[in-house]
């Protein structure tokens, strides 16, 4: 009797704790994980590589769906990298416009998250709460830009959405009713004993392990790491509107928890920043069409975490390489180191504790591991791969 | 004899048919969508909006589920999973497609690793565009859904005048 048989549980592509496709595969030992792994790029489609076949305005759209909950980080990102190789200045009431959607949608990511994170912990009374309460952002966002979701508020060299009067004082009766249900939620996530079970002490995370796994945003901050790029490099207003670091030291889920919501308040105090002190003025700058041979990078901080794009340009008016890279592929090694030696009950909670997002997760890496080369992979060449690589004959 | 089992299977398929239209099951699986329909659909059923009023109810396992609400473009290693859980759903199966992804490619249209939409791979009984569409919207569709399940009354053919 003194050999335990262990399992291997899969999990995924669909499965009710997740709600996008990955396939994991944990093996347990009775209750206990022993080890983990995952498969990604379910949702690979191929973006980077089909952003050189647009050119720069089209791939705007594309990139903006990337990710339908940061939509706005990731055409912003995109925007910023592109303003910077074409050496354009955007005027300083677009850049606040931008600044002031980026956190509306942290408002309405974090809201999410929060819903399906008390999801996953079996607490569905937070989650109906916390996306009825979302819904006041989201008409919000609406107002403004006219879409929930992929807003689409970004140009090349500015914003296309203005806020007038009446907007901002929308937007600030909805941030006061939002204001008090947060501190009613950052009451419940606290104090709520039976929620602090699945949460307390869950998933810990030191900062020297955080820090060795190269973990980001929330994530990270809940650990004890100060890494927040709006602080790190201001980008768009940020230099203008500070936020101040939401820390946090115990980095476990509770923290995790604590982080976000109390991340909600420096939110709503931006935003209220935001709409007090608006410059005045233009909302675009002119855009070359196309766009000397140059390269840059840009960072920005998505309520996840940093998203990097690297772009470089070849004088046309298409892009010749953009290359990204998204929180949810840093985070996610800390999953699979954390959940070993915890409950299998446990999974879905510290899995949904980095906020993972994995349409924006799945990219295609070939590892050279013949040193430095040059080799370039053709369209064709990517698509033939693809279809050896799932063996199908579709 | 014959007429009295003819009669009592009209009569189980119409508490079938009451029973399916009154609590359908649906499944969700994302094939290679940017999140935003995933989202809309999870809104659509929070209190807002609350799809559940019409007994619909979201499940975790085919096996379970009526309707299979599948959101963006095919992705080449998403379509064997997507036939799966197809396969695995018991009969009679419907299937709702949301956005434009799934009903079109859209914004991915010929990136390399999309097969295609939602309809080159499995049957799609109900089309929602939008990118996303709005939850009012996935309602809407899932509504004309269980209109479409629900016995039709006989066509009317009316006589032309004259």
């Amino acid at each position: 009797m003194t050999e335990t048989e262990k399992f291997s549980i899969p999990i995924g592509p669909q499965h009710p704790a997740l709600k996008e496709p990955e396939h994991f595969v944990f093996s347990v030992d009775g209750e206990m994980v022993t080890s983990a792994s995952v498969r990604l790029g379910y949702a690979h489609r191929g973006i980077e590589k089909s952003t050189e076949n647009r050119n720069w305005a089209q791939n705007l759209y594309l990139l903006e769906r990337i990710c339908g909950i940061c939509s706005h980080t990731h055409a912003l990102t995109y925007c910023l990298g592109v303003e910077k190789l074409a050496g354009v200045e955007i005027p300083p009431r677009a850049n606040a416009i931008r600044t002031l959607v980026a956190e509306m949608e942290r408002v309405h990511s974090h809201l999410l998250w929060l819903g399906v994170a008390a999801h996953e912990a079996g607490f569905d009374t937070l989650f109906m709460y916390s996306w009825r309460d979302r819904e006041t952002i989201m008409d919000l966002l609406e107002q403004l830009t006219g879409n929930r979701v992929n807003y689409s508020a970004n140009v090349l060299g500015g914003v296309k959405f203005d806020v007038d009067e009446e907007l901002a004082g929308a937007i600030l009766d909805g941030l006061d009713y939002l204001e008090k249900r947060t501190y009613h939620y950052l009451d419940v996530v606290t104090t709520d004993a039976a929620f602090l079970q699945r949460t307390r002490g869950v998933g810990v995370m030191s900062a020297e392990r955080a820090e060795r796994l190269g973990v980001v945003g929330p994530t990270a901050r809940a650990s004890s790491v100060a890494r927040d790029v709006r602080i790190d490099a201001p980008y768009a207003g940020y230099d203008e509107y500070v936020p101040n670091l939401i820390g946090h030291t115990t980095g476990d889920l509770e923290a995790r928890f604590e982080v976000r919501i109390k991340e909600l308040f420096e939110s709503y105090r931006l935003i209220r920043e935001i709409l007090a002190t608006i410059p005045e003025g233009e909302l675009t700058s002119r855009m070359p069409r196309r766009i000397k041979a140059n390269e840059a990078f840009s960072r920005v901080e998505a309520p996840r975490g940093e998203v990097f794009y690297y772009l470089r340009s070849n004088g046309s008016d298409k892009p010749d390489r953009i290359k990204v890279r998204t929180p949810t592929l840093c985070n996610m090694a800390s999953v699979l180191t954390l959940v070993i030696g915890q409950q299998l009950a446990d999974i879905p909670m510290i899995l949904v504790g980095v906020d993972p997002c994995f349409s924006c997760n799945d990219r295609m890496v070939a590892i050279n591991r013949g040193g430095r080369s040059e080799e370039v992979w053709t369209w064709e060449r990517l698509r033939q791969y693809g279809i050896d690589y799932y063996g199908g004959s579709h | 004899m014959q007429r009295l089992e003819r009669n009592w299977n009209t009569a189980i398929e119409r508490i079938k048919t009451w029973a399916r239209t009154n609590s359908p099951w649906v499944v969700h699986f994302n094939s290679g969508s940017c999140n935003g329909c995933d989202i809309e659909i999870l809104a659509a059923l929070t209190p807002r909006y609350d799809l559940e009023r019409f007994g619909v109810e979201l499940h975790g396992s085919p096996r379970h589920a009526d309707v299979l609400i599948c959101t963006g473009p095919v992705t080449r290693q998403a379509r064997d999973r997507l036939l799966r859980i197809y396969e695995q759903m018991p009969e009679p199966k419907f299937v709702v497609a949301i956005g434009s992804c799934a009903i079109s490619g859209g914004v991915f249209q010929g990136c390399y690793n999309i097969v295609g939409h939602i309809d080159e791979v499995i049957p799609v009984d109900v089309y929602v565009p939008g990118c996303p569409p709005r939850p009012e919207a996935i309602i809407d569709g899932v509504v004309k859904l269980l209109g479409k399940l629900r016995p039709s009354p006989k066509p009317v053919i009316e006589e032309p005048a004259g």
